[in-house]
């Protein structure tokens, strides 16, 4: 497999502003299911990993962050822009990458994909253009620019849904177990991917070792957030909690 | 068309989608309008000449459109012997032929978003009744996607059905697809707000 060239354009461009997202006394609910309470917390940092057992609320937590979800109760802000109202700038700056890449690629062919959220952007033709290029050409892809996404591996599937996201270059983007359904090969390719971004990211998964070079972890439990450090503090936490 | 695009820079290729739709259309009324058959015949040279010289495309891919209509032609030929007569016989099946030849170099010659750019221009004067082309061209796009998708998932099913030992279950592969297809469309709704679908823009950008 082509990996063209890693993360280069991204380590070459000028970082971008930092982006703080602020929770402020939420809860969700489904109905009469809270999967979700009384969360409270700011994210300023830039690697933000999040871990927890199925049901525990993460999900949910990952979808607040850019209003794919608004709280039953409290209040999301990103950058200041209220999630329950604003959401369409809000989904400007924070992008979502999803377990499964096969629900958020939406055109057929790869290269069409990557130009959809630009084209929703109402960005110019041309710099459509430039950019759908730029991403294929980082993420290995350029060679299958016409080609069918169907055909695509898992991991050149995942590649295409997280250019898809990068190329209308939100500041910070949110991942929902981005490697859950990869081989060890393709979880590092994924890992290396989320190393090299100049975006803010937040990480949800239940691969603890992407979180080793993190700048903080949340951990949930029963839809509340049970602990919140360094890497080194809370995934010893949580591992021993399970145990 | 889910898969028969062959990139290329032929002047085919490059050729409008929306002329190549024109083209195709005009060529099924003339075929019908003029049953003789030096016009079938000499339409069909055209478009093999058209997919094979201009656009090289491999035969292959054309014989792959051919291939699964290939009975059914040989079997209206039949029908035609016993009814009618083997000119008129040979006359109805190269025009269908050439028709499903022509409409394979056009997909194989044209981009999925080119061809859902045409639909989009063609339902343009609909706007006027609230109809927003760019969506209707998105639920194009998406159709053509996830046709594969759900095939795959159909597949996946069957196949677990068979590891229990169940066989020929096709009614019971209907409710285990169901509820995979609904939460797909669950998540996949998600994505579109995620990517911005609710900002789609009433025409698509053109170039500076």
């Amino acid at each position: 497999m082509h990996w063209g060239r890693r993360g280069a354009a991204a380590a070459d461009a000028p970082p971008l502003p930092r982006t703080a997202v602020e929770l402020r006394d939420v809860t969700h609910a489904y109905g009469e299911r809270t999967v979700l309470s009384d969360v409270t917390l700011t994210l300023t940092e830039s690697r933000i990993g999040v871990i927890g057992a199925n049901g525990s609320g993460k999900s949910t937590f990952a979808r607040l962050l850019n209003g794919l979800v608004v709280p039953t109760a409290g209040t999301v802000l990103v950058d200041g822009l209220d999630t329950r109202t604003q959401v369409r700038e809000v989904r400007r700056q924070v992008g979502f990458v999803f377990q499964d890449p096969d629900a958020q690629i939406v055109h057929p062919t790869v290269a069409e994909d990557v130009a959809f959220g630009p084209t929703n952007q109402g960005r110019p033709a041309d710099e459509i253009a430039r950019r759908v290029d730029e991403v294929l050409d980082r993420y290995g892809l350029d060679g299958h620019r016409d080609h069918p996404a169907h055909l695509l591996s898992g991991g050149q599937k995942q590649l295409l849904a997280i250019a898809g996201v990068l190329v209308m270059e939100p500041q910070r983007v949110v991942f929902d177990e981005p490697t859950t359904l990869l081989d060890l090969v393709n979880t590092r390719r994924v890992a290396e991917v989320i190393e090299g971004l100049r975006q803010d990211v937040v990480v949800v998964t239940h691969h603890l070792d992407l979180l080793a070079r993190f700048d903080r972890v949340l951990v949930f439990e029963d839809g509340r957030l049970a602990a919140d450090g360094s890497p080194a503090e809370a995934v010893p936490w949580y591992v021993a909690r399970n145990a | 068309m889910l898969s028969l695009y062959a990139p290329g820079t032929s002047p085919v290729h490059r050729t409008r989608a929306g002329l190549k739709l024109a083209a195709l259309a005009a060529l099924g009324t003339g075929l019908f309008a003029l049953p003789r058959i030096e016009v079938v015949a000499a339409a069909l040279v055209g478009v093999l000449v058209a997919g094979l010289v201009v656009a090289r495309l491999p035969a292959r891919a054309l014989w792959a459109q051919v291939r699964p209509v290939w009975l059914l032609l040989a079997a209206l030929f039949g029908v035609h012997l016993l009814v009618t007569d083997a000119l008129t016989g040979t006359v109805t099946v190269l025009r269908l032929l050439t028709l499903v030849l022509a409409a394979a170099v056009v997909t194989a010659t044209t981009r999925v978003t080119a061809l859902v750019a045409v639909v989009e221009w063609l339902l343009r004067p609909l706007e006027v009744v609230g109809v927003r082309p760019a969506r209707v061209g998105l639920m194009v796009a998406m159709t053509l996607r996830f046709i594969p998708v759900v095939a795959e998932r159909a597949a996946r099913i069957r196949e677990a059905q068979a590891a229990r030992g169940a066989s020929g279950m096709r009614l019971g592969l209907l409710v285990p697809l169901l509820i995979q297809v609904l939460q797909l469309a669950s998540t996949l709704g998600e994505a579109l707000d995620a990517r911005g679908a609710d900002d789609v823009p009433a025409r698509r950008p053109r170039r500076a």
